[in-house]
């Protein structure tokens, strides 16, 4: 088998998320195709030769040769601040995938889904609700959002707009909007309780967040077979 | 050659640090896996090698805790990029496990509680290479890093270290295990960046 190469990534279009996330449209040619909820290595090279790699997941499913990301700033990090605040239009990077063949949602699939998304592991997850809406497909979706404040929410319009069988809800964990009747705190069972735990879930967030959504979804009968996980540390800026 | 991306310089740190290509250095300890965190009592656990003669060699929690355990420490590599230096572990070497076990077998799968598998050549588990580890840091291992017990392989990308570990079978012929049928590497070897298949 051919190994996966590296190709030129150039940025096209930037659309700013919250104040410390954006998304990145880059133009990749020769990009294969991907599925919604697969990741990427994006590759920084500086002047000296020195390199540094991290893996990122996808935004949106399939669209030609442009790949897009979202990138939440990681204080401390050694490429999220270069993503978020230097890199501009016409600038180059290296991307090298698709990469991973579990966490995947196929439009081909009619069970109902489950979305559970803890901070910017929202990203992959986006892919899958773009990826039902680009293809017609009347598999029922549910997403449940989970962050600290309301304005740390990516994709706030377009999660607002209608999108039939896409049903949305948010859970804030330190600050709600005015007047939301749940009392800000962390995800608990009855926010992920439904009519039928014949789904396919799919978790997303950082450790502590998957461990409490996969942990309580298992409580409430869901079979641990059809709930994929993807976690991602505090570090990996 | 590797395009230059304009305005990036990186941050070398800890200089002295030899690391396998395309991996940065982490302090905390990141987890992955790819579904809920299986919960093993240890009055039910096992752990259990099948050769490929059809013999089977079956360890309870009890028989583990009796053996003679190593405490050695241990770089970790994750394909997704982190690496974590000199994190120390107890647990039996596969060599202590093996020692009664009769085999001409190439390959081995391991197997876990929760359904996960990943293969390997039997010789990487041998001779000093391989553990069963139960404590991490000098405590009980936690469930979302493999506890009660995960096999341990440092020589390879992690994902070879099979949490929540149930037991290794011996095979003749190698048989891809989970992510090895996802897209990775079928080796996962940090040091040649073996990490998708092709690599």
């Amino acid at each position: 088998m051919r190994r996966l190469p590296w190709r030129v990534a150039e940025l096209v279009e930037v659309r700013h998320e919250t104040t410390t996330a954006r998304t990145l449209v880059f133009e990749v040619p020769g990009w294969p195709g991907h599925l919604a909820g697969q990741h990427v290595d994006v590759r920084l090279t500086a002047p000296d030769g020195y390199s540094t790699q991290r893996s990122y997941s996808v935004a949106a499913p399939e669209q030609g040769e442009r790949v897009e990301l979202t990138v939440e700033l990681v204080r401390d990090g050694e490429v999220s601040p270069y993503l978020t605040e230097i890199l501009e239009i016409g600038d180059q990077v290296e991307i090298r995938g698709p990469v991973g063949g579990w966490f995947v949602w196929r439009p081909e699939r009619v069970a109902p889904v489950l979305l559970v998304a803890g901070g910017s592991g929202m990203v992959p997850l986006m892919a899958m609700i773009r990826a039902r809406r680009e293809a017609g497909s009347s598999a029922p979706f549910r997403l449940i959002y989970s962050v600290r404040e309301p304005d740390q929410r990516f994709y706030l319009d377009e999660l607002a707009s209608p999108d039939p069988g896409l049903d949305v809800a948010y859970i804030f964990t330190r600050k709600t909007p005015d007047g939301w009747a749940r009392p800000p705190g962390r995800i608990m069972p009855p926010d992920l309780a439904g009519a039928s735990t014949d789904i396919d879930s799919f978790v997303c967030g950082p450790t502590g967040f998957v461990e409490a959504a996969a942990d309580q979804l298992i409580a409430l009968g869901h079979a641990a077979e059809r709930i994929r996980t993807e976690r991602f540390g505090p570090t990996g800026g | 050659m590797a395009i230059v991306s304009r305005g990036f310089f990186g941050r070398r740190g800890e200089g002295d640090v030899k690391l396998p290509p395309g991996q940065y250095l982490t302090h905390d300890f990141p987890v992955l896996s790819a579904g809920p965190t299986p919960r093993i009592g240890l009055d039910r656990w096992e752990f259990t090698i099948d050769t490929e003669l059809g013999e089977t060699h079956r360890w309870s929690w009890a028989d583990l805790m009796a053996l003679p355990s190593e405490t050695p420490t241990l770089d970790l590599h994750c394909v997704t990029k982190w690496s974590k230096l000199g994190t120390g572990w107890q647990g039996v070497s596969l060599d202590v496990l093996m020692e009664d076990v009769e085999t001409a077998a190439e390959y081995a799968l391991a197997y876990s509680y929760g359904g996960y598998t990943t293969n390997l050549p039997l010789e990487d588990l041998l001779d000093g290479k391989a553990w069963v580890a139960y404590k991490y840091d000098g405590d009980d291992l936690t469930p979302p890093h493999g506890g009660p017990a995960r096999l341990l392989v440092p020589h390879l990308y992690l994902w070879k270290s099979a949490k929540w570990v149930r037991g290794i079978r011996l095979m003749n012929e190698d048989w891809p295990g989970f992510w090895e049928t996802a897209g990775y590497h079928n080796y996962g070897d940090p040091w040649l960046e073996q990490r998708y298949q092709g690599d």
